[in-house]
């Protein structure tokens, strides 16, 4: 059930990279905010991200890259998504990305990218936000 | 009336110094302070009360080159050689790398060190559906011999001194090593350097596997019983500290994790019918260096002098250089911030002045720049100069262990050392490191470690300059490196053209041997070689491998 329990989260580790420490503390801090949150661990393809993501019905995906695969990768998350008719879920992300690339990823559909040094606070406000702010479900829109 | 310890300080400089400083003279350089002073080689405790007082300082502190090695594994330090000015680097192709490597070497730089992309170090090769977006970007892409061959380039592997940040493929990258050697003229034992090879902690913290840990270790001793018949002089494994506590650990956790990781390493060898001082001198260490300046001088002291009495007391070995911890440092990457990134300069200086004055072999600083992209090479060459500037003008290589007998510095030691004992305790309890991880056991006391840090931060408890006070309002970034995206098509291009020209019949004969030997009990690297020698590529390697071990698996939560 989507309506009336906790907002359900996955947190995604897509591409090579084994740099999850900043992966791991998100998933326990949104945790303690009273999320429910699914935590893929590390080396996930696009497509493991987004058939977890559609499995578990989740409201919000955020993914984490620090290896510089960001622009292939999350455009191909966005892609499968999109196959899968999943356009609701809020989408962010954090990791070692620069500046330069934000417009980009921004025009793909990620609501929010989380650099280095980001305080948890402004994860969590944003979060909420984009979350009571997300559109309806295709199925409600339909009818 | 002399002194007690002065009779012990005549008889080291008679049988330890004398016969180092032979081999290695002592730099020519006066050897005074900044005002003139003459600085010795080693400067000791004064008074002592008696007897017993003198045995106490000789059991746990005692003299640079002699066990238990707290004040370091050269007796002259670096009165005689500075550590080995190692930049870690690699993007993009081979000839790119090459360029770099160069560079580096043009300015002062002493050893190379190879930074692999991470399809590399997962054995996948640059074509490989997983290896999108990926080829190039945090290492160099090494398909082949043709690319290795490329990356050392106009480098004489005779005169440079060579670590590889690898492990699950190390074996077949190793190989490749060996090989350029060979077309260089260079015999294998005449060759130097470190490969990283050490699977244990990939499960732990840094998760560039491929096999289970049973056919990892296996591969990992097969490079050890190689490298002890063939390539005397090079380091056959890095047991690393610096990604369990770049992934969050303390101090003390790095050093019990790791040295628990390094009992493994010893056992599986010796289960492997290798003798202890045949191989335990070839065994290096990498630990990562933090800003907190003393801790970070105790936990290397505290590090050597328990992986020394590990040797001795827990394995019986003979050859001191068994009992020697020699090792590499990086400046903790994950204390980079990506704001005001010129802070970072000089948190990388504290970093690695904790190393030289904690005695380190080898040492990396950081890039300004790494919080938001691979170096640029002004950021390089500063990062490099910071350790030029430590070297020639701070003094802080002028006399072995010059924070030695300071009581904090001491009591820093005293505990990590025990902390980190209690810890290699517990895992042995549980069985043993391979255990320990099944239990998840120091994956979870990682994160504890790391969670419990980074809330700190969040509440203000640890300030973080420029990111939770002093922080600047409308940064602006600066220029960062972007890798030639047209690099990865270029490389798998070249892939396509080795696999064009090579002698296919080759490839297949050597490939299959790999597959029937990995099957067997006999040592790979042979078969490995002769794989390489034929362009056989990394990935086409680690998947007969792959076929006969399987793939190390990480579920989620």
């Amino acid at each position: 059930m989507k309506d009336g329990g906790p907002k359900r989260i996955l947190i995604g580790k897509v591409g090579l990279d084994g740099h999850d420490r900043g992966a791991k503390f998100i998933v326990r801090a949104l945790r303690d905010a009273g999320y429910e949150v699914i935590y893929t661990g590390i080396r996930r393809t696009p497509e493991q991200i987004v058939r977890t993501a559609v499995d578990e019905d989740v409201d919000a995906i955020g993914l984490s890259l620090l290896s510089g695969a960001h622009n292939e990768l999350f455009e191909r998350v966005v892609e499968l998504l999109k196959a899968e008719r999943a356009r609701d879920v809020v989408l962010f992300a954090g990791g070692t990305i620069p500046d330069q690339d934000i417009p980009h990823l921004e025009a793909l559909g990620f609501r929010r990218i989380f650099t280095p040094g980001t305080p948890l606070s402004e994860i969590l406000s944003a979060l909420a936000d984009e979350l009571a702010s997300a559109p309806a479900t295709p199925d409600e829109a339909a009818t | 009336m002399s002194d007690p310890l002065d009779r012990e300080l005549e008889r080291w400089k008679r049988e330890t110094l004398s016969d180092a400083v032979a081999k290695v003279p002592e730099r020519p350089e006066r050897r005074v302070t900044a005002s003139g002073r003459p600085v010795d080689t080693v400067y000791l405790p004064r008074n002592l009360s008696n007897a017993a007082a003198c045995a106490a300082y000789l059991e746990q502190i005692g003299f640079p080159g002699e066990y238990p090695f707290t004040r370091g594994v050269q007796p002259s330090m670096y009165r005689s050689r500075f550590w080995t000015m190692r930049q870690y680097a690699g993007f993009g192709s081979a000839e790119e790398t090459n360029r770099r490597f160069r560079y580096l070497l043009d300015h002062g730089q002493t050893g190379l060190s190879v930074a692999f992309d991470l399809p590399t170090q997962i054995g996948y090769d640059s074509d490989h559906a997983l290896a999108a977006g990926e080829v190039g970007k945090v290492g160099v892409a090494i398909d082949t011999l043709a690319d290795m061959e490329a990356l050392f380039d106009a480098i004489p592997l005779d005169r440079v001194s060579t670590s590889m940040t690898i492990n699950a493929p190390a074996a077949v990258l190793w190989a490749m090593y060996l090989a350029v050697g060979a077309k260089q003229g260079v015999a294998a034992d005449r060759l130097t350097g470190t490969i990283q090879n050490d699977m244990l902690k990939e499960y732990m913290a840094r998760g560039t596997y491929i096999f289970p840990p049973a056919p990892s270790l296996r591969i990992t001793t097969d490079i050890f019983a190689y490298g002890a018949e063939h390539a005397p002089r090079f380091n056959t494994i890095s047991v690393s500290g610096y990604h369990i506590r770049e992934a969050g650990s303390t101090a003390a956790q790095e050093v019990g994790f790791t040295l628990a990781d390094g009992i493994a390493y010893v056992e599986a060898a010796r289960r492997a019918g290798l003798d202890v001082d045949r191989f335990a001198p070839r065994v290096a260490f990498f630990f990562g260096a933090m800003t907190d300046l003393f801790e970070e001088v105790g936990k290397f002291r505290a590090a050597r002098r328990l992986w020394a009495r590990i040797m001795k007391e827990r394995f019986g070995a003979k050859d001191p250089r068994s009992c020697t911890l020699r090792f590499h440092t990086q400046t903790c990457g994950a204390t980079l911030t990506a704001q005001q990134v010129d802070n970072n300069v000089v948190r990388v200086t504290l970093q690695a002045l904790a190393a030289v004055l904690g005695g380190t072999q080898s040492l990396h600083t950081n890039s300004r720049d790494e919080a938001l992209a691979l170096p640029t090479e002004a950021s390089v060459q500063l990062a490099l100069r910071t350790q030029q500037v430590i070297a020639h003008e701070s003094g802080a290589a002028l006399t072995a262990d010059p924070l030695a007998g300071s009581y904090y510095v001491e009591k820093l030691t005293d505990e990590i050392e025990a902390e980190a004992r209690e810890l290699i305790a517990r895992i042995d309890e549980m069985g043993g490191m391979v255990r320990a991880l099944e239990r998840r056991y120091p994956q979870s006391e990682i994160e504890k470690s790391a969670f419990a840090y980074q809330q700190e931060i969040e509440r203000g408890r640890r300030v973080i300059v420029g990111v939770n006070q002093y922080v600047a309002k409308d940064e602006t970034q600066p220029a960062i490196l972007t890798v030639d995206a047209e690099a990865a098509r270029r490389q798998v291009a070249r892939l396509h053209k080795v696999r064009a020209e090579r002698d296919p019949k080759a490839v297949t004969r050597t490939l299959d041997a790999i597959e029937q030997i990995a099957g067997s009990e006999q040592n790979l690297m042979p078969a490995i070689l002769d794989a390489v020698r034929a362009y056989a590529s990394v990935g086409e390697i680690c998947d007969r491998l792959r076929g006969v071990f399987g793939e190390h698996e990480e579920g989620s939560t």
